[in-house]
């Protein structure tokens, strides 16, 4: 066990060492690469920026003008006066603080379903050798490329048949089916040295107990990512809620978002403060965890 | 590799065990392997490897809503192959696909290489272009609504401020097909270069000093070292843009609906309109199974280039 935190320590000192040497490096090429060089990469990255941001300002400025002001004649690019009116439309006239629970609570469920469920069979896949391992991980691995929508009709049936349509249930379980979190987890415990394993088994420890004392705690970034990955998945779904709810008391934001277009005169700038509230969570994750999202998504496309 | 270590283990650890004693050890070696991934299976049998099956058994019947189903044998995939709809679809769903995945990957290997290069607060740029990553389909296409708004949306107020004519973005199917494929470039490029960006720090900068020496251009640098050494994220990318764009779903059914007409009708939200709004379910699940049909074919295409890909390295 010793040996174990030794190898964890080596190797966080050794990414410490590596990221500071990268910005030393970093800070010599800043200073030796030609300005002329600098200042057109500069240029083209604001514009690029610039273009990409646009739509992110445009539901800000939409959400907070008065009603109608934007779809009037005339170039305007910021409110004339800025006004929460829309937001207290939204929350007056729809259940806005039921949908955004009912995305809470089904995004935390199909997460810590999906990333439990994950790891136990990653871990398996890559460490526990055992016959038609493969086969299974290959039958998962395509099940990853089917889009709900070919199946949807059968699963629909299959949901009614269970008697948990329109409930929470019935987004969730099908919902914590997802095979991504799979692969990603194999890949992650291929890469954990075999002496640690070894180490533990010559010790005497059974595989869960190997598992959960001495695999998991080197996982930490791999269950961030994983957890990150599923939430904002889950967040943002909308083919599987559409179809599995039916009650606007149960519907997610996405749905919600949906149902505000469907009036016969849509608000769009109540519509837009609605994008906004159901934007804002994933965006303040995303900007707080943003390292483990890339590393998560280099991850899993090394290879 | 796994395997030959534990079973290295059980024969250096103890090397006297009989046979009888090394299969049981084997055996309920086995037994754990299968326990940790039963749960997971337990979930994929119910709600995806089940409904599989259940899809190819409705495609071959006719429900409408109520009452027993009839069997009708090949009568869905029949009337498919007689239904513009579906050829429509089909074939927007593949001009969809072969529009924006190239212009996905080639915007996304450019930005990675800027935001590789030497550059002031190159962090804040990755941020803002990767940012649109983490919104949803359905946020994104109500944005897209109220820029594209035909009547006075951003878009064409600024097209007549610079005296250019306003575009027909929902009446009209190209320019509706257009204002769909834009927004889901803008969706996926920030996934693309995070993907490029993880590639590029894989490549060692003496390549490039050593190109550099020999007097190749930059472009000759990225043609000849960037390219060809990003090349397992260019086949990575390819796959995940391919999946994605064969299922754009939340885009399109927020922003077009698949209009107009049935301009910019691809194969999944046939697939909805036909199983949830006409309720024609056994249509609906053969179209479900075409789908499936080419996403199996496209899998295997995967899995086969990956593997010679594995052993080459």
């Amino acid at each position: 066990m010793a040996e174990t935190t030794n190898l964890i320590q080596m190797s966080e000192a050794q990414q410490l060492g590596q990221r500071s040497a990268r910005r030393l490096r970093r800070r010599r090429a800043l200073a030796s690469a030609d300005r002329k060089g600098i200042v057109a990469r500069t240029i083209i990255a604001v514009i690029v920026c610039i273009i990409v941001m646009f739509p992110l300002y445009w539901m800000l400025v939409v959400a907070f003008s008065p009603r109608g002001e934007v779809f009037e004649p005339g170039v305007t690019l910021w409110p004339s006066t800025f006004t929460l009116e829309n937001f207290e439309a939204v929350f007056r006239r729809y259940p806005v603080v039921e949908w955004f629970g009912n995305s809470l609570v089904i995004g935390t469920f199909i997460t810590a379903f999906t990333v439990v469920v994950n790891l136990l069979a990653g871990y398996a896949f890559a460490r526990l050798p055992f016959r038609g391992r493969n086969t299974i991980f290959m039958l998962a691995l395509a099940t990853m490329m089917i889009p709900v929508q070919a199946i949807m009709v059968a699963q629909f049936k299959l949901v009614a048949g269970l008697g948990i349509y329109g409930t929470y249930w019935g987004v969730i379980l099908p919902g914590a089916a997802a095979a991504f979190g799979i692969f990603l987890a194999r890949q992650f415990f291929l890469s954990i040295p075999d002496e640690l394993v070894e180490a533990a088994r010559i010790d005497g420890a059974g595989q869960l107990r190997i598992f959960l004392q001495v695999v998991l705690p080197l996982c930490k970034p791999l269950i961030a990512v994983l957890t990150l990955l599923t939430l904002m998945g889950s967040w943002n779904d909308f083919a599987w809620p559409l179809i599995a709810l039916k009650d606007p008391d149960l519907f997610t934001l996405p749905i919600g978002l949906l149902y505000l277009k469907g009036q016969t005169t849509p608000d769009y700038n109540a519509i837009m403060a609605l994008a906004l509230i159901s934007v804002i969570p994933m965006v303040l994750l995303f900007l707080f965890f943003q390292r483990y999202f890339v590393q998560g998504f280099a991850r899993s496309g090394i290879r | 590799m796994t395997a030959t270590s534990a079973r290295g283990t059980v024969s250096a650890s103890a090397p006297a065990v009989p046979r009888a004693g090394r299969r049981a050890a084997r055996f309920r070696e086995a037994l754990v392997g299968w326990g940790f991934i039963t749960p997971n299976l337990i979930l994929m049998s119910l709600f995806l490897f089940a409904p599989i099956l259940w899809a190819i058994q409705l495609s071959f019947q006719e429900t409408r809503g109520f009452g027993d189903p009839d069997w009708v044998g090949f009568d869905n995939y029949v009337k498919m192959a007689g239904d513009p709809v579906f050829w429509r679809s089909l074939a927007n769903t593949m001009v969809f696909t072969i529009v924006t995945v190239p212009i996905d990957m080639a915007a996304g290997l450019g930005l990675a290489v800027l935001l590789n290069s030497a550059l002031p607060a190159r962090g804040v740029f990755r941020t803002m272009i990767v940012l649109p990553m983490v919104i949803s389909g359905v946020a994104t296409g109500m944005i897209a609504v109220t820029m594209f708004y035909q009547t006075n949306g951003i878009i064409n107020k600024v097209l007549q401020a610079i005296g250019l004519d306003p575009i027909a973005w929902q009446s009209e199917g190209a320019p509706a097909m257009i204002s769909v494929m834009i927004v889901a470039v803008w969706l996926r490029v920030g996934f693309n270069m995070v993907i490029y960006l993880a590639g590029l720090q894989g490549i060692s900068p003496e390549l490039y000093e050593a190109a550099r020496i020999d007097g190749a251009t930059r472009w000759q640098q990225f043609r000849a070292i960037t390219v060809p050494l990003v090349g397992p994220s260019t086949f990575f990318l390819l796959i995940m843009n391919v999946i994605a764009s064969f299922q754009v779903f939340d885009l399109i059914f927020v922003m077009t609906g698949g209009g107009p007409g049935d301009a910019t009708s691809v194969l999944v939200t046939y697939a909805y309109r036909n199983g949830f709004q006409i309720r024609e379910q056994g249509y609906g699940a053969a179209i479900g199974v075409v789908i499936l049909i080419i996403t199996l074919i496209f899998t295997f295409i995967q899995w086969k280039t990956s593997r010679t890909r594995d052993l080459v390295e």
